[in-house]
């Protein structure tokens, strides 16, 4: 059974329409990368899909008791809120010491415990977001542009991890990512979005392009692949993405 | 006990911090400080109301709050420019109030003790309705405070988590409502929006975490009305902005504290 499912969804914000008519689902244990440019509605798909947003069309389908494990690309906590790293992961459901702790090891902040979550770094802010992600024991973990502001051994670093916590704990992952080509290797599938759906399919690894893994090296262990967009169609001036540099 | 009307003042005073000092820690976190005087000035047309109807007062500021928060939160998840929005209607609501209260008859002698407060005139049965509206709100901030948190710190958590933001906010509007009602008595309408963010505000430098913010807020919440009941009078000054002028000291004080901390 799949662990949600959207069907001709339309999203607006603000009475704009940021998605329409966009099919979607992710089935248990599959990583599925959503990529496509500035404005594409790839935030907005996610926040539809926990809930935050209601589609003004189509429907989405969700496996009873679905637990998700959401990371958003940013989080502003009043500076007025003092919140520790140990208390913000007891949010909502209390959790014991050793529980909150194993969850910021696996999530590689193992040391930040008694930390103000504002005085965390980016890159420590979105390893707690993940350990709270986490705790929940998600069925499916849905990931905002986890890698921003990481250089690409950090990207690559960081999407072996996410393949180990897939492994472990057998969880789905969607994960956004502002890359529009460079995509996790360990990716089952990749979803090109711009306000549609405009392909879909499996990342090519980097292997099979011997000039790009010239131009990437090979620090990044496999991490990461290229992704060859297979469009069937054309599009308007509007949201056209540069095409120029496929893989082709 | 009950038949001094220092106790009771006393008691009314403490009632109100109880219920002031989490609910003002969510106006705080959640920059709600607007929305609070809105409520809070909004009263004061149900005052009027209560008054003219030969309705409690209680019920009559309790409706008309309850009906301003939920005008002011239903624009907020409109997305309207807030705080303009929120000054409109906080002094609109107020001017109108004050307005309408001169056609009561008689109501225009009793103006201040609605907008200042009148402690030292608390009935047993005033007392009642602080506690019970104080415990009431006190509850409900255990209750919910969880899931208030979890809102707070963000909406998209809340939902990912199964919770409903929307729910929540209701419910401190409910609670900031039920605040303004028991508020009255004590500090007038005018300085409730005081009450629930100074003793926050002053708690802050000394709190690692939400539940020590809200315990400390309710502590200096209680010192200053205890404190500002007996400048009233030592100095025979009015007893609700003595017990503002209070808190505003230990919020200075303790800025000061922390700013020399670094």
């Amino acid at each position: 059974m799949r662990l949600i499912e959207a069907k001709g969804m339309t999203v607006a914000l603000a009475g704009q329409v940021v998605l329409r008519d966009v099919d979607f689902h992710v089935d248990p244990g599959e990583i599925v990368t959503i990529v496509g440019p500035n404005g594409s509605g790839k935030s907005t798909l996610l926040r539809t899909l926990i809930g935050a947003l209601r589609p003004e069309a189509g429907e989405i389908r969700r496996k009873p008791d679905l637990r998700l494990g959401y990371v958003p690309q940013k989080l502003q906590i009043d500076a007025t809120l003092p919140l520790t790293v140990g208390r913000f992961l007891s949010l909502p459901r209390r959790i014991a010491a050793a529980q909150a702790q194993a969850a910021l090891d696996e999530a590689g902040a193992g040391t930040l415990t008694d930390r103000p979550m504002a005085d965390l770094s980016g890159g420590q802010f979105q390893r707690v977001l993940l350990a709270r992600a986490l705790l929940g024991r998600p069925d499916l973990l849905l990931l905002d542009e986890p890698t921003q502001g990481l250089d690409q051994p950090g990207s690559a670093a960081f999407y072996r991890q996410i393949e180990q916590i897939r492994a472990r704990l057998g969880c789905a992952v969607v994960m956004v990512s502002h890359e529009l080509h460079v995509v996790m290797s360990a990716s089952d599938r990749v979803v090109c979005l711009n306000g549609h759906v405009c392909c879909q399919g499996h990342p090519e690894t980097v292997a099979q392009a011997a000039e790009y893994r010239a131009l990437f090296g090979t620090g990044t262990h496999g991490a990461l692949a290229l992704y060859r967009h297979e469009h069937s169609h054309s599009h308007d001036h509007d949201h056209s993405h540069d095409h120029t540099d496929h893989v082709h | 006990m009950l038949d001094d009307f220092l106790v009771r003042a006393a008691l009314a005073g403490l009632g109100l911090a109880l219920a002031a000092a989490p609910l003002g820690c969510f106006v705080s976190w959640r920059r709600m400080a607007y929305f609070g005087d809105a409520t809070a000035h909004a009263a004061i047309l149900g005052v009027a109301l209560a008054l003219a109807l030969s309705l409690p007062v209680f019920a009559g500021t309790l409706a008309v709050a309850l009906l301003m928060a939920l005008l002011v939160g239903t624009l907020s998840e409109r997305g309207l420019a807030l705080d303009t929005v929120l000054g409109v209607l906080a002094h609109g609501a107020l001017a109108v109030g004050l307005v309408a209260i001169t056609f009561v008859p008689g109501a225009r002698l009793d103006l201040s003790a609605y907008l200042f407060g009148d402690i030292l005139a608390v009935t047993p049965a005033d007392l009642a309705v602080i506690w019970g509206g104080g415990l009431a709100v006190s509850a409900l901030m255990v209750w919910r405070w969880q899931a208030l948190l979890t809102t707070t710190v963000s909406p998209d958590l809340a939902w990912a988590s199964g919770l409903d933001p929307r729910r929540e906010q209701r419910i401190l509007t409910v609670a900031l409502a039920l605040t303004v009602a028991v508020a009255i008595k004590v500090v007038g309408v005018l300085l409730i929006g005081a009450m629930l963010l100074i003793p926050a505000a002053a708690a802050r430098p000394f709190s690692r975490t939400p539940e020590r913010m809200a315990l400390l807020a309710a502590a200096i919440g209680a010192v200053s009305a205890l404190a500002g009941l007996q400048m009233a009078l030592w100095f025979d000054t009015p007893a609700g902005p003595s017990m503002v002028c209070v808190a505003a000291a230990i919020f200075a004080v303790s800025a000061a504290a922390s700013a020399l901390r670094g």
